[in-house]
């Protein structure tokens, strides 16, 4: 399978001596949609911002497509498509007029009509960038990264902020764009997204990837594919040693309001949970069972939840 | 030819952008037409102004009173001694008589309309007691367009502008871009960075065609303003002077990475200039010693080369030293903006 990005060793301390990144490995193959997943200040612009060539890295290697940042800028720029964390687009000009400057600034791509009518933005075409709406502005954003027909696409939280529907679209876009036979890279702290959108995730935890694989090999990894969350009357009554102890329980933490357990069979591990509530002459106050997700994977690496802030 | 070529869609943002902003629309071409309507006006060539002497109560002021109204730019009251030396004070009389065995004068000789009032009511009174005056002169009176404040002003006004607008234009335009990320996000393309520049001196130059057309065509209709020099040597000044500007606007942008930042170095950088290089005055006025200084900004460069083609008809060579002084900042200050320039 040939490599989209590498990257290797990678290390990135800003001017305040914070160490942004420190020693982060990467490959993404071509053809997949990558997600870096991970809570604020975790690394991730910084990380997608240096394989983009906006950003230079304090040390380490990064290969995209083969070529280097350096001596291949020129035609890097012609393979990539760019939607950046925080772009605030010429708020009165129109949404043809953004894709046309766009589009002439690539010696090849899509024409301005096809791509609006790829994000459907054909209906605001002669509207001000001011008068989108976040879920409009965010796809003229993509747009802008899609007009020069990219072979690599890195969005940085392409939908934060955004309503359900706005975020479905996106995907819908991003999904067309990898059917294609494009390659997508982006970052988000919503574990859905990854686990929905993205072929692999890695995830990235103060400037390091502490977890990679497909969505399903790391919830996999857990040991359990299933969560029970449950409540006491009156507290944390039952000692954690004697939860995990329980049949079909992988793990169990006390989670300051609730005890959470991943579990392999739920209709083993609830009845036996039960069982020894009543024994200790304890009552449940409440009890949920899901299955397990990205987030879990977060918290059981790290003991904190991704939108701890 | 690309269908759609990265300068041409550049430049055409540019106007856009521009010409959807009503406020700087109005800032950019309107406000000086105001600023010379207002100036203008304030300070057209007034019919001689009246002057206000009063004479202290006396027997023989009547007859003084008399001789003076025989000048009817005089305007004379009897007034008491108190009320004299109150007028004088508060301005409202230029010069008191005190009639006696000698006639005194009563002013303030630091006030010019004092100094005035004290020669016409020498005169009048000498020559209303039979003095003769052994020189015999004539007068004729000239008040031509080309000397007036005007014609001074306009083309003040128009570096003035020119000055505006490469810090605008240039400067706040890219500081603003950066601080939206936008510059960062350009630059993420295959755009080359010598298309942005190209663009950005080259809307400043379309801008300044229309801001020069603009001011002289005003000048000449409102005020009757007369255009000596050719339409050639006033835009090949003002062209010298947009660019000069631009690079300055350019080094003024060149780090900034907040609005309030480029504003505070702009003004910085405009407002000794609207004070010292001849926009409202002329230049000269300062002490001997600091015009070396004066004489080298750029704005007082380009106000003097504006003027003398201008107003006087002079060739572009005899301007050479002035549009030497604006080429060198324009060139330094784009050297050391390249040098220093922040994407992102
Ligand atoms: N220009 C900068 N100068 C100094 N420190 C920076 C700079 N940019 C980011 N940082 C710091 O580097 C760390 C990582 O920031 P980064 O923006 O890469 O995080 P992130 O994962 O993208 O977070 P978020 O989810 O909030 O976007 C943070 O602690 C941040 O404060
Ligand atoms: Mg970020």
């Amino acid at each position: 399978m040939t490599l989209a990005v590498r990257c290797s060793q990678l290390c990135k301390r800003y001017d305040n001596k914070l160490e942004a990144v420190k020693g982060l490995e990467l490959e993404v193959h071509a053809g997949e949609c990558f997600g870096l997943l991970g809570p604020n200040g975790a690394g991730k612009t910084t990380t997608i911002e240096i394989l983009e060539g906006l950003l230079e890295p304090t040390s380490g290697v990064v290969e995209i497509l083969g070529r280097r940042w350096g001596t291949d800028d020129r035609e890097l720029r012609e393979l990539l498509g760019i939607c950046l964390q925080e772009t605030k687009l010429p708020e009165k000009l129109t949404v043809l007029e953004i894709l046309q400057l766009f589009r002439s600034f690539y010696a090849t791509g899509q024409e301005p009509a096809a791509i609006m009518q790829k994000v459907a933005l054909s209906e605001k075409a002669q509207t001000w960038v001011t008068k989108l709406s976040g879920g409009q502005k965010q796809r003229l954003a993509v747009a802008c990264a899609l007009v020069g027909n990219p072979r690599i696409l890195f969005l940085d939280e392409p939908t934060t902020g955004l309503d359900p529907q706005s975020r479905r679209q996106l995907w819908d876009i991003v999904r067309e764009f990898k059917q294609n036979g494009g390659t997508v890279m982006l970052t988000t702290h919503y574990m859905d997204e990854a686990e929905r959108l993205c072929d692999r995730v890695a995830i990235v935890d103060q400037g390091r990837v502490i977890a990679l694989g497909t969505p399903a090999e790391l919830i996999a990894g857990l040991g359990g594919e299933h969560v029970v969350e449950f409540t006491l009357d009156g507290g944390n009554g039952l000692p954690i040693a004697e939860v995990s102890g329980l049949r079909s329980v992988r793990s169990a933490r006390w989670e300051g309001e609730c005890y959470s357990l991943n579990v392999g069979e739920p209709h083993i591990a609830i009845p036996a949970l039960i069982h020894t509530v009543r024994d200790r002459g304890l009552s449940l106050a409440g009890l949920t069972t899901r299955h397990a997700s990205l987030e879990d994977v977060f918290v059981t690496l790290t003991g904190r939840h991704l939108r701890d802030q | 030819m690309r269908r759609y070529h990265p300068l041409r869609e550049l430049v055409l943002c540019r106007f856009r952008e521009f010409a959807r902003e009503p406020e700087v629309v109005f800032w950019v071409f309107g406000f000086p037409l105001l600023l010379a309507i207002g100036l203008g006006i304030a300070f057209r060539n007034q019919p001689q102004e009246k002057i206000f002497v009063g004479v202290i109560e006396d027997p023989a002021a009547a007859t003084t009173v008399e001789r003076l109204q025989a000048n009817p730019a005089i305007h004379v009251e009897i007034v008491s001694p108190e009320a004299a030396s109150k007028a004088l004070r508060m301005g409202r009389l230029s010069l008191v008589l005190a009639l006696g065995h000698s006639v005194e004068y009563r002013y303030d000789p630091t006030r010019p309309d004092s100094l005035l009032a004290r020669s016409q009511v020498d005169a009048a009174l000498q020559k209303a007691a039979g003095r003769q005056d052994p020189i015999a002169v004539s007068e004729k009176q000239v008040t031509e367009p080309g000397a007036r404040y005007i014609d001074f002003l306009i083309p003040g006004l128009l570096g003035m502008n020119l000055m505006g607008g490469g810090m605008w234009g240039i400067g706040f335009v890219i500081v603003d871009m950066r601080s939206k990320k936008l510059l960062k996000r350009i630059i993420a393309t295959p755009m080359r960075k010598s298309d942005f520049m190209l663009a950005m001196f080259t809307s400043r130059m379309a801008f300044m065609l229309v801001e020069v057309v603009i001011l002289l065509i005003f000048g000449w209709l409102a005020f009757g303003m007369i255009i000596r020099g050719s339409w050639a040597s006033i835009v090949a000044v003002a062209f010298v002077g947009c660019m000069s500007f631009a690079g300055i606007g350019l080094l003024v942008s060149s780090r900034a990475q907040k609005i309030e930042t480029v504003s505070g170095l702009m003004n910085l950088v405009m407002l000794p200039m609207y004070v010292l290089s001849g926009v409202f005055f002329s230049a000269e006025r300062f002490p001997q010693t600091v015009q070396p200084l004066i004489q080298a900004l750029p704005l007082t460069a380009l106000n003097n080369a504006l003027r003398a083609v201008i107003l006087e008809g002079s060739y572009l060579s005899s301007q050479a030293g002035a549009l030497a002084i604006m080429a060198t900042w324009g060139i330094v200050g784009y050297l050391l903006a390249i040098r220093w320039f922040r994407w992102n």
